[in-house]
């Protein structure tokens, strides 16, 4: 299963990316065990992602929590608490 | 289109006419204009710049109109919110709401604010003599969004 993380403003600036490619053998992965595989890329991911820090995901498009199922080419995008307006 | 993400600038009299002029049953328009400053967290700020997610940012700007329909007698409503870079003095974001009466536009006005600030994934970044910042989440914007909550579980 091919999940498609997407990141934006302090998180896309830390990673110095703004998407990566996650890949796992089986379904039924949570958001929870991509932000696993995500702590392991290195220290400012594992700083960043840390489950005592406040940032957002959304699925496509729409803010969860990550406890959320994944499905095949789902979108997941994980940012900082939103600042507009 | 009762949304809109654009850099360019906005005519609040130009889009306040064009959302009220083919309904005569309007009586009441209530329009919140929010503007950059030149100064934040006590440093002299000298531009900003607005990052945020295609896509969802629309979407999510939608389905805060269609709560506001929901909960209160509205006509219509319009968001607009600029991103890239902004001066001091420019305009960033536009809300305009029409209702029969004053009170509901007021009230969907404040409730579609509230919401953006929590809900739409916009994030500003400060250009300061220090140097630049991403500006953080006041808690004072999770908490004028959470009293909309409270007030349709009461």
């Amino acid at each position: 299963m091919k999940i498609k993380v997407l990141f934006f403003a302090k998180l896309r600036e830390a990673f110095q990316t703004n998407q990566v490619e996650v890949t796992f053998i089986g379904s039924d992965n949570k958001v929870s065990d991509v932000l696993i595989a995500l702590r392991k890329k290195g220290e400012a991911w594992a700083d960043e992602l840390d489950e005592n820090k406040s940032f957002r995901i959304a699925v496509n498009q729409e803010m969860v929590t990550e406890d959320v199922t994944l499905s095949e080419a789902d979108e997941i995008a994980l940012f900082p608490p939103v600042t507009g307006g | 289109m009762t949304v809109r993400v654009q850099t360019e600038d906005f005519d609040v009299g130009l889009e306040m006419l064009a959302l009220r002029q083919r309904n005569p049953k309007v009586g009441a328009v209530a329009s919140f204009v929010g503007v950059v400053r030149d100064l934040n967290d006590g440093d002299d700020v000298s531009s900003l710049t607005l990052e945020h997610y295609p896509g969802m940012t629309e979407r999510s700007l939608e389905d805060i109109v269609s709560e506001a329909k929901d909960r209160w007698d509205i006509y219509d409503a319009l968001i607009i919110h600029r991103v890239g870079k902004l001066l001091p003095l420019d305009q960033i974001v536009l809300v305009l709401v029409t209702s029969a009466h004053r009170g509901e536009s007021f009230k969907a006005c404040e409730f579609l604010m509230d919401y953006l600030k929590t809900r739409a994934p916009f994030w500003k970044k400060e250009q300061t003599s220090m140097g630049s910042r991403w500006v953080e989440a006041r808690e004072s914007d999770a908490s004028a969004a959470m009293r909309w909550d409270k007030m349709r579980d009461d």
